[in-house]
């Protein structure tokens, strides 16, 4: 007789979700679902406010990535004017989206998810947080908080604020970067470069003691999207990119599904679904159709996609990375790995940016009156591609918003990773031991902006029901 | 002497707040060393516990879970801080509140979808008719506003409040970025 598992927080305070698993007739696990239950509404408040106020409005979308929503807005924006922004401009935004990048990533593995990695899966809850680390491993503990302060402390150098900063601007940035503050970044490159390095390898040394986890974290074939650099079609050297660039779509065996897609052409390859129980939507590939068209997005995307990073020191951690396995890297434990990647790349990028020859060039706004009626931006936030898609009147008034956010288009993988732990770890009708901290730690992977949809920093208590269809209680489990 | 009892809460704000409480950097191993955080986003505590001292709240009362969690709160909590300018005014989120709910909800849900198109209803929590601010539900010590409150305004309410004064903060913060 089929039966439903719910795992319901409804004491949590932070995490508006639920999860439930629905179960076959012999007790094996049929499906999973993963409910947000969180919604704000920006594609419609923002209709009638001036186009100009939305980077500025979006960003407040989510105090994680707010930059992301900064370039995509902005972006967005440019493309209501029609302009090119000038090169100097384009550069000290890529900057400022690079060491959001270090920084956000810094916060989901130090502060979010090493307290699992450091002090197991299994720890007493109790210590299982940022806290817990700093007392077991003082100097870990400290590296993400100063490596999260470099990323953060940039941010406010360019723009003079940290969170929701205003110097993003339709046609650039408002200020240019003064020699004191290239100066200041540049001499805080090693001792950053010096924390990713040995968090790496401390990873690296750690990730065995996970096999289980590997093999059963959403670890399952599914396609990649995410923006490489442009380049000629047909070669294969297509870099990191988180500013611009063109969409690559790779199937689960790395092969190239499509390639160099000007990203305004998003609709033509996505399609967004809507399901009774959540207010996050479920973007899908539209010619493999819904659910059968899931992909992914993030940093372990972003490795899968590329030719290799760019920046010496992350093309040889990205071999490393990719050797884990033939063909694409397909756990989302990976994730983790990846991030780190990630981080280091984003600070050698950050230092070549910053010995550009035009980097304290002061030409770095463009005006211009709105041309166009519509406008699409896309970047790739800290947890995959962002896109803002704007309509607007002859008076530069919003009309028509539509907003795709990173976390939005891992919906179907993140529901899907959850079955899979659960098939694992439900067995004849019982819920095993360590199942509640994996489901919280397998959807951790992912890293979930939530509070772009709806919010989940940290930990989920959950509570978990095993009811059969007439709502008896079979089996409960709680954790607190 | 027993440490405070800390918990912060996040309703509908962005997390931009609680980012901003991160941003005290290391001065965060210093207060999270004298107080017992005892329910937060940060740490791994199911149930809003008996006894806090004192809570820093993010975001409006937009959903009829906020609204019962907030209540909730004030009871167990010797001092609720607004923090930050969505619990304060309700900020972004009450931006809706001059649309229906439901033209809100039809915009994303069916308008902007392909497949499925419809309003979520099953499982998930109603929304409110308007976000309001967390003082229209229950009684509030200490507003702190800004969008978010800097790092340093933060760690001065917090540094006050353990030292057992409430925060004079005139002239220290403003609305908005
Ligand atoms: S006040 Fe500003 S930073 Fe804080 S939650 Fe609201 S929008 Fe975010």
């Amino acid at each position: 007789m089929p039966k439903e598992l719910v795992i319901d927080p409804v004491t949590r305070i932070e995490g508006h979700s639920k999860i439930t698993i629905q179960l076959g007739e012999n007790g094996e696990v049929r499906d999973a679902r993963f409910h947000v239950t969180q919604f704000r509404g920006f594609e419609k408040f923002c209709e009638g406010r001036p186009f100009g106020e939305m980077p500025g409005l979006t960003g407040r979308t989510c105090g994680i990535c707010p930059v992301s929503h900064l370039m995509a807005s902005a972006k967005a924006c440019d493309a209501l004017l029609a302009i090119q922004i000038p090169p100097t401009a384009a550069k000290l935004r890529r900057i400022m989206n690079l060491a959001q990048l270090v920084q956000s990533h810094a916060l989901s593995f130090f502060h979010l998810s090493s307290p699992d990695l450091l002090l197991g899966m299994d720890a007493d809850p109790a210590k299982r947080n940022i806290v817990g680390v700093i007392e077991a491993r003082p100097s870990l503990g400290r590296d993400g908080i100063a490596l999260r302060k470099w990323g953060q402390q940039i941010i406010a150098m360019l723009a003079g604020k940290r969170i929701h900063p205003a110097w993003v601007v339709p046609g650039g940035v408002s200020e240019p970067l003064s020699s004191d503050m290239c100066d200041k970044i540049l001499t805080s490159i090693p001792e950053a470069l010096a924390i990713s390095q040995r968090t790496l390898s401390w990873f690296k040394d750690t990730v065995e003691e996970f096999r289980e986890e590997i093999r059963t974290f959403g670890n399952f074939p599914t396609m990649f999207m995410a923006l490489v650099t442009p380049q000629e079609p047909g070669t294969h050297n297509a870099l990191l990119e988180h500013y611009d660039g063109k969409l690559r779509f790779i199937d689960a065996s790395g092969n190239i599904v499509l390639d160099q897609i000007d990203p305004t052409r998003y609709a033509d390859y996505i399609s967004e679904s809507c399901e009774a129980d959540s207010y996050l939507k479920s973007p899908y590939f539209k010619s493999a159709g819904y659910p059968d068209g899931i992909y992914r997005v993030g940093p372990l995307a972003r490795l899968n996609v590329i030719d290799r990073c760019g920046t010496p020191l992350a093309d040889r951690e990205w071999t490393e990375f990719r050797a884990l396995r033939r063909g694409v890297i397909l756990s989302s434990f990976h994730q983790h790995y990846a991030r780190l990647v990630e981080i280091l790349y984003g600070i050698e990028r950050i230092e070549q940016l910053l010995n550009d020859p035009d980097i304290l060039d002061k030409n770095v706004r463009a005006f211009a009156k709105p041309s166009r009626f519509e406008g699409i931006g896309v970047a790739e936030a800290p947890r995959g591609t962002l896109i803002h898609h704007y309509k607007i009147d002859q008076n530069g008034l919003i009309t028509w918003v539509n907003m795709i956010i990173a976390t939005g288009h891992n919906n179907l993988a993140m529901n899907q990773s959850v079955k899979q732990v659960a098939q694992h770890f439900v067995k004849a009708d019982r819920i095993q031991e360590g199942m509640l901290n994996r489901v919280e730690a397998v959807i951790r992977t992912y890293d979930p902006c939530l509070s772009c949809s709806t919010h989940a920093l940290g930990n989920m208590p959950l509570h978990i029901r095993l009811l059969t269809p007439e709502g008896t209680l079979l089996d409960e489990i709680k954790r607190g | 002497m027993r440490k405070a009892r800390l918990a912060t809460v996040w309703l509908d704000g962005c997390s931009g707040c609680h980012m901003s409480l991160l941003d005290m950097d290391e001065r965060l191993i210093d207060v999270l060393g004298q107080v017992d955080l005892v329910y937060s986003p940060l740490v791994d505590v199911k149930e809003y516990p008996n006894d806090v001292d004192v809570v820093l709240v993010e975001g409006a009362v937009s959903s009829e879970e906020d609204a019962e969690k907030i209540l909730k709160i004030r009871k167990r909590t010797k001092v609720v801080v607004s923090l930050g300018d969505c619990a304060v005014t309700s900020n972004v989120p009450s931006m809706r509140n001059r649309f229906k709910l439901e033209e809100v909800e039809h915009r994303a849900f069916v308008e902007n979808a392909q497949n499925n198109p419809q309003v979520p209803r099953q499982v998930i929590p109603r929304l409110l008719p308007h976000s309001r601010p967390v003082h229209e539900f229950v009684k509030v010590d200490v507003f702190v506003p800004g969008c978010p409150p800097e790092a340093d305004t933060i760690y001065f309410v917090l540094t006050e409040l353990l030292a057992g004064r409430l925060p004079d903060l005139s002239g220290k913060t403003h609305f908005g970025a």
